[in-house]
Order: C-alpha cells, then structure tokens, then sequence
C-alpha cells in the first residue's frame, strides 16, 4: 500500500476521463487520475501511482530513478504485482 | 560500507556521508527521527546506519498505518468478516496482521469470505459484481491513501451503491508528530520528513514543528542519497542555529501538496475526537472518519461493529520502539517469540516496520555472517 509506482500515461479512458491508460515496465493498466486534474496531463507524461491512483505528475527522470528504487529495494516484483492486480479497469471476467 | 558500491553514484554518496560527518560535532549526539516507515526501510535495506558517525543516532518513527494500528481495531474488522453476507476486502499488508484469533489470512483459511485488493476501487467494483452480498474495505494508511478512499466513497455515493462500505483506520500524521515532540521521554533534534505522504499534504503543516518546537525537518526522498543529503540538511541547520521546514524532495513533493487530494479529504471526512495509537496511547484528533453524509458507506455505522480493546502482551516492547526509546533488537521478543513468519506485534509485520526491517537486513545477515565464519 505505500508503494509509489512510476507510471506513463499512454492514453485517457473515452467514456470516463478521470480514467488513464498507464504503462509500467511494459505493463498496461488504468488507474486513476482525477486527483491530477488541476494540472495539465497528457500522453507521454509520468506519474507516480499509490493504490490504484496517480498521486503526483513527475518528470521522466524522476520516474527513471523511482523504478530504479523500487529494485533496489527488492520491491519491484511487488509493484509489478500490484499494476497487475488493478482490477476496476479491466472488463468484468 | 559493505553497500556503498551497489548504490548509483557511489563517489556522491561517500561525499554526502563525508559532509555528515564533518558537520556533526563530535561534542554533541544528534538523535533524528525519520517519521515514515519508507524510510525507514530503506535505511535498513541499504545499511545507511553504518555510513553516520556514532553521534548521529536515527531514531524510527510512528509512519507505518499497519504498525500503529492498535489490534483492537483488527480485531474489529475482522468481526465484520464473520457477519453473514460480509465479503472484508483490504490489502495485502493488512492480510498477515494478527488479531487476537489470528490474521486476515488465517480467518480466510477458517472460511470467512476475506479478498486481498491492489486498490479501494477494487473492493468497489467487487460490490458492484455482488448484488447479493456487502463489501466492506478495511481502509488504512495516512494522507498517502486516505485520498483514494475519499474518492471511491464519492464513487459510490454517485452510483448510490447500497452494498459497499468502508471500515476507516486512517491516521493522520501530524498529530503524532506533536504527540511525540510532546512526550516526556523523547529527546529528539530533528525530522526526516515523510516523502510521499508530503505530495498530499505539502510542506506547510511541518511550520509548527520548526516554528513551535525549534526543531528542523527537512521532508525526504528515498533513495540512499536522498537521505543522506537530507541529514547533511538537517546538520546545517542544526550548526547554523536555525530551524525550518526544508524540502529536499521537490522533484515530487510541492510545497502546496496536492489541493485536489485534500479537497476530497475534506469533503468526506472529518477528525475523530480521538484515536488509538498502538503504542502511542490515544492521540486527539489524529484520524479520519466518515463526515454524516457519508453514514451510508461506514461499516461502524451500518454495522455493530464491537469496540474491542486489546493490551499487547507485556513482554511486547512496540510501544517503546515505535517511541524510539529501545531499539527492535532489545525487545525480549525479537527474534525468539516474535519474527516475520510469526510477528507478535505489527511492528513485524509490514517491511516498513522497524522490527521487520532490522530483522531482514540486521540480524539475518549477522546470523548469516556468524555462519560463515
Ligand atoms: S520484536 Fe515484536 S513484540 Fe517486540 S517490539 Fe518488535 S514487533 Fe513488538
């Protein structure tokens, strides 16, 4: 749960805008980004994710040495299996 | 030094240490508080105690939600899991939290319809696929998560979702915070600031600490550089006499935080009178519950929800620990009757625990070092 995720927004939801298309490391998910709504946001930009929302806009450094982090902390594989485990964007299954 | 060479830049990183170590005087102990839990792990992980001088002594701090949440209210929670009905979702750091009949985990062994969940939209979507059954979302965290259970209880009020609720353990920070300036046994010199908790609240509600209290606190990245400068931060002030809130962290955390987040906090929440703080004791105005509007959507109201109180057993020092007046390995517990496959308090638990850290990163390692030899 307090894990910050970088994420790269690749895409926003038609139907619900607070909804975007993120990738981390390859993996697509959506989260969401209503509490970025005060600032400008738009494909190619990155954000840190906790628990399903994109919390803070961050450069692509920032993002960079964020994942960097989270591997050398051993943490990588748990933030992974977290963006995997995003359930509320995908179809019901 | 045994982890310098694995870091990044490890010539910055012996400079930062050398800068620490000029500017703590050898005359004087230096006792500085990281307040969050990431750090916390982060200091164990990269074995950044061996780079200070022994006159700069970090003390743990209160920010782990998992660690400060009195086993009352787990047990509390997971009474609503027992109701007929109920599905408890929560995340995966509060599945192996004991309660008094055992973890989240173990109640769901026993057959109680308990769902781990990556995110509070999660538990809400799994109460939209379930008509027939009343989701309840164990919510926990400080400022960081509390946002992202706002905005789903707003979610919910919109789609007038009639089985959804939410069981809230938020805690605020900056009342343990004073808490801890306040207690008689805490002789503490400055802050490390919490990171991520800061990108939601920002860098103004730390004034008091350097206003009222004369005490520095330098809000800090995460990274073993990231703390390190921070602590060369703290020791300029320190040297030069002057207190302040400094944020070294700005490449994530605005000085104003984010207004959107607390716009949110704002709506649907309000301060309890009072909570439990497991080994703090109780802290006034120190967490989140539901504002009246959102009585729908709160477990504690929609159910009986038991108020059960638990003692930690007394050999159990977290109190101490979380306090920093002992360190995790001199708890009588450690290591023997408490360990991370068996944690007698939360403070075992998560990864952000001190006693979980040290063990991981201290004790094993020693263990395996002892060994070898
Ligand atoms: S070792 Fe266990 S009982 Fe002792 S302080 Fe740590 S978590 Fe609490």
């Amino acid at each position: 749960m307090c894990l910050a995720i970088p994420g790269k927004v690749i895409d926003f939801v038609a139907e619900t805008p607070q909804l975007a298309v993120v990738e981390v490391s390859g993996v697509k998910r959506q989260v969401n980004v209503d509490l970025l709504r005060d600032e400008p946001l738009g494909p190619g930009d990155w954000v840190l994710i906790h628990v399903g929302f994109a919390m803070s806009r961050i450069s692509a450094a920032a993002a960079e040495e964020q994942m960097r982090m989270l591997s050398m902390m051993g943490e990588d594989l748990q933030a992974m299996e977290e963006i995997e485990g995003y359930q509320f964007g995908q179809d019901p299954s | 030094m045994k982890y310098v060479d694995e870091f990044r830049d490890p010539r910055l990183i012996r400079q930062a240490a050398d800068e620490v170590r000029r500017l703590a005087r050898p005359d004087r102990h230096y006792r500085i508080m990281e307040v969050c839990g990431g750090h916390t792990h982060a200091i164990y992980r990269f074995g950044l105690e061996g780079l200070l001088p022994g006159n700069v002594e970090l003390i743990h701090g209160p920010g782990c939600p998992v660690c400060v949440l009195p086993m009352g209210r787990t047990d509390d929670g997971l009474a609503l899991a027992e109701l007929p009905g109920v599905v408890f979702t929560a995340f995966g750091d509060v599945m192996r939290v004991p309660g008094t009949k055992g973890s989240p985990l173990e109640h769901k062994a026993r057959g109680a319809e308990i769902r781990m969940v990556y995110s509070p939209l999660d538990a809400l979507k799994l109460a939209q696929g379930h008509p027939g059954k009343h989701v309840v979302f164990f919510a926990i965290g400080f400022e960081t998560t509390a946002p992202s259970t706002a905005l789903t209880l707003l979610k919910a009020r919109q789609l007038g979702l009639g089985n959804f609720s939410v069981f809230c353990n938020h805690v605020t920070i900056i009342p343990a915070i004073r808490a801890i300036l306040d207690s008689p046994d805490m002789r503490l010199d400055a802050f490390v600031g919490p990171g991520h908790v800061s990108t939601v609240i920002g860098c103004r509600p730390y004034e008091f600490i350097a206003q009222d209290y004369g005490k520095p606190i330098v809000v800090s990245g995460f990274e073993p550089l990231d703390v390190l400068q921070s602590l060369v931060m703290i020791l300029r002030q320190l040297a030069d006499g002057r207190s302040e809130v400094e944020n070294q962290y700005a490449r994530v955390v605005p000085w104003e935080g984010n207004l959107p987040a607390l716009r949110a906090l704002e709506e649907v929440f309000e301060l309890r009178p009072y909570f439990e703080w497991r080994g703090l004791g109780f802290i006034s105005q120190s967490a989140l519950k539901l504002r009246d509007e959102f009585a729908e959507w709160d477990s504690e109201r929609r159910f009986d929800v038991p108020g059960i109180r638990v003692t930690d057993p007394k050999a159990a020092q977290c109190g101490e620990v979380l306090k920093g007046v002992l360190k995790p390995p001199q708890c009588k517990l450690f290591g023997t009757e408490c360990t991370p496959e068996r944690p007698v308090g939360a403070l075992m638990v998560s990864s952000e625990g001190a006693c979980a850290a040290y063990y991981h990163y201290v004790h094993r390692m020693a263990a395996a070092g002892s060994l070898e030899g």
